[in-house]
C-alpha cells in the first residue's frame, strides 16, 4: 500500500469532512431548535456564497466579503423562519419537508436566473499556499477549514450549554408551552436558531467553493454527505455532526481510492450506504441522545 | 380589592366558548381554590390568567393594574403558572429546569433562590443532574413548583397538582404548599378536583360549573355545606 497516497486521501477526506461537518452543524442546529430537517440548508449556503462572490467581483476583499455574507445569511435565516417556516410550525412533518423543499427550488432557480449556471471561481479565504510534509501535501485552505470547524463547534457548544440564551433555546425546543410560561419568547428563539444555522451554512459554502467551483447546484452533493454526517453523529449532537462529517469525508475518499467499483462515480453511494447503515444499527447516531420519558 | 381581580371573564377555543363570565378575587397572601368537575372550565380559567389564552371579554387586574398580552408579560408581572401535567422540561436536568425558571429575572443573580429551593425540596437537590423526564411523578410536580418559585412570583397558579399522584404523595405536596404559603406569604390560586384536600388547604373557595361560578365562600363554609358538596363536588 502506498503510504503517500493513503495520507493524501485521508487529509483530503478530513478537509471535505470538515465542510460536511459544518453544514451538518447547521442541520443539527435547526433540527434541535425546530425539529425540522431543512432540505434547503445547502441552497441557503450556496446563495450566501454567491453574495460573497458577487462582493469580490465588485472588488471587496474575500475575507470581508465572507464576513458580510455570513452576516447577511444570519439575517436571511431569521427572515426565512419568521416568514415561511412559522406558518407551518406544528404542522406535520410532510408539510414542513415540502416547505423546505420548495425553498430549495426557489433559491436554486433564483440563483440560476441571477447569476447563470456557469461555474465561478471563488477565491480562498485562507490563500492558495500548499504545505508539503514529505510527499504529503496540505493546502492552507484545508488547515483553515478544519480550524474554522473546530471553532464553530466550540462556539455552538458553549452557546447552547453555558449561555442563558442557549438554555432558553433548548427549553423552547424541549417544551414550547412551558418555555412560554417561564417568559421565553419561543418564536424569537427559533428565529435565532435559523439565523445561526444559515450562518454556519454560509461558512461551509464559502470554504467549499474554492475547491468545487460555484454554481447553483454546487451544494447538492455536499448536502447529501452532510445528511450522512448528521445522521452518523446523531441528529441532535453538534459534536456528533463534526465527528460524523470527518468520518464521512475520510470514508468517502478511501472508498473511492481503494474499492475498485466505487471509484469517483459511486462516491455518493458511500454516503447513502452510511445513512442506511447507521439508521439500521444505531438510530440515534454515535452521539445522539435518546429521549427520556417516564410515565 | 385583592391582588388578583377577575371580572366577567369570557374565553374559549376558536368558536367554542368555555368561560361565560367568571368573577373572582384572590387576596394577597391567601390560598384560594377553584373546585369543579372535569370540563367545568378550571384549566381554561388558569390558562387565561397566565396569558396562554386571550380572553374574548372581561378584565384581569393584578395588583390594581389591568393585565393582558403574552405569557411573558404575565410572568414579568409576577404570575407563575404550574400547568396541568406538570410541564417540566423533560430533556433538561433538574438544575437547568430551575435555571430556566429564573429566565424572566434577566441578569439578576439567583443562586440564593436556587439554594433556598434545594433546601426546601431536598429530593431535587439529590437529583439536580438528572433529567427532568426521569423523575417520578411526585418529584416532577415538586420540580414544577420549584421552577415556578424561581420566578419570585407574587401569585402561584397551580393546575390540578394532585393529578396522577399517589394519595400519600399528594398529601405530602399539599403540606409543602401550606408551609410555603406560611413561610413566604406567596399567594396561591389552586384548581383541584380533590375537593377535601384542597378545602383543607385553602381559606376561600369558588365552585365552577359550565364556565360560571355557581357558589363561593370561605373554605370551611363551602366544605361544610352538604348541598354544595352533593351538587357540585360529588363527595
Amino acid at each position: 500500500m502506498d503510504a503517500t497516497l493513503f495520507f493524501n486521501q485521508v487529509i483530503g477526506g478530513l478537509a471535505s469532512g470538515a465542510i460536511y461537518g459544518s453544514l451538518a452543524l447547521a442541520l443539527v442546529m435547526i433540527y434541535r431548535s425546530t425539529g425540522i430537517i431543512n432540505f434547503a440548508q445547502g441552497e441557503m449556503a450556496m446563495f450566501s456564497t454567491y453574495i460573497a462572490w458577487q462582493l469580490t467581483e465588485w472588488g471587496v476583499n474575500i475575507g470581508l466579503a465572507a464576513l458580510i455574507a455570513i452576516g447577511v445569511a444570519f439575517l436571511a435565516g431569521t427572515a426565512i423562519q419568521s416568514s415561511i417556516i412559522r406558518p407551518v410550525e406544528g404542522a406535520d412533518h410532510l408539510t414542513q419537508i415540502m416547505v423546505t423543499l420548495g425553498l430549495f427550488f426557489i433559491l436554486n432557480n433564483v440563483a440560476g436566473w441571477q447569476w447563470t449556471f456557469q461555474a465561478q471561481v471563488v477565491p480562498s479565504v485562507f490563500g492558495d499556499e500548499i504545505f508539503a510534509v514529505g510527499d504529503v501535501r496540505i493546502t492552507a485552505l484545508s488547515i483553515g477549514t478544519v480550524i474554522v470547524l473546530i471553532a464553530e463547534v466550540a462556539l455552538l457548544t458553549l452557546l447552547l450549554q453555558k449561555s442563558r440564551i442557549g438554555l432558553a433555546i433548548r427549553g423552547a425546543v424541549d417544551n414550547a408551552d412551558s418555555a412560554e410560561l417561564v417568559g421565553i419568547s419561543v418564536s424569537r428563539m427559533l428565529m435565532v436558531g435559523w439565523g445561526l444555522a444559515a450562518a454556519f451554512g454560509a461558512i461551509a459554502g464559502i470554504l467549499v467553493t474554492p475547491r468545487l467551483f460555484l454554481q447553483p447546484n454546487v451544494m447538492f452533493g455536499v448536502l447529501i454527505y452532510s445528511f450522512a454526517a448528521a445522521i452518523l453523529g446523531g441528529l441532535d449532537s453538534p459534536i456528533g455532526a463534526i465527528v460524523g462529517g470527518l468520518v464521512v469525508g475520510v470514508t468517502e475518499n478511501l472508498a473511492s481510492t481503494y474499492i475498485d467499483f466505487v471509484g469517483g462515480d459511486l462516491k455518493i453511494g458511500v454516503a447513502l450506504a452510511l445513512i442506511v447503515g447507521v439508521l439500521l444499527i444505531k438510530p440515534n447516531g454515535l452521539f445522539g441522545r435518546g429521549e427520556v420519558a417516564r410515565v | 380589592m385583592g391582588l388578583l381581580d377577575v371580572n366577567d371573564l369570557h374565553a374559549g377555543y376558536g368558536p367554542v366558548s368555555v368561560l361565560h363570565g367568571i368573577d373572582l378575587t384572590v387576596e394577597e397572601g391567601a390560598i384560594v381554590v377553584v373546585l369543579g368537575a372535569n370540563g367545568a372550565g378550571k384549566t381554561t380559567t388558569l390558562r387565561t390568567l397566565s396569558g396562554m389564552l386571550s380572553p374574548s371579554r372581561g378584565t384581569i387586574r393584578f395588583d390594581g393594574r389591568p393585565l393582558a398580552g403574552k405569557p411573558a408579560t404575565f410572568v414579568r408581572s409576577g404570575i407563575a403558572h404550574v400547568p396541568q401535567g406538570r410541564g417540566t422540561f423533560p430533556q433538561l436536568t433538574v438544575e437547568e429546569n430551575l435555571r430556566l425558571g429564573a429566565y424572566s429575572l434577566g441578569r439578576q443573580p439567583y443562586d440564593d433562590d436556587l439554594a433556598r429551593w434545594y433546601d426546601f425540596f431536598p429530593r431535587l437537590a439529590e437529583r439536580r443532574d438528572q433529567r427532568g423526564g426521569s423523575l417520578s411523578g411526585g418529584e416532577q410536580q415538586m420540580l414544577a413548583v420549584a421552577r415556578a418559585l424561581m420566578m419570585r412570583p407574587r401569585l402561584l397558579l397551580l393546575d390540578e397538582p394532585s393529578l396522577g399522584l399517589a394519595p400519600t404523595i399528594t398529601q405530602n405536596l399539599f403540606e409543602l404548599l401550606r408551609q410555603l404559603n406560611e413561610d413566604t406569604g406567596t399567594t396561591m390560586l389552586i384548581v383541584e378536583q380533590n375537593a377535601n384536600l384542597a378545602l383543607a388547604l385553602a381559606s376561600y373557595a369558588y365552585v365552577i360549573e359550565s364556565g360560571e361560578i355557581v357558589t363561593e365562600g370561605p373554605a370551611e363554609t363551602v366544605g361544610a355545606d352538604d348541598s354544595i358538596r352533593r351538587a357540585y363536588l360529588g363527595v
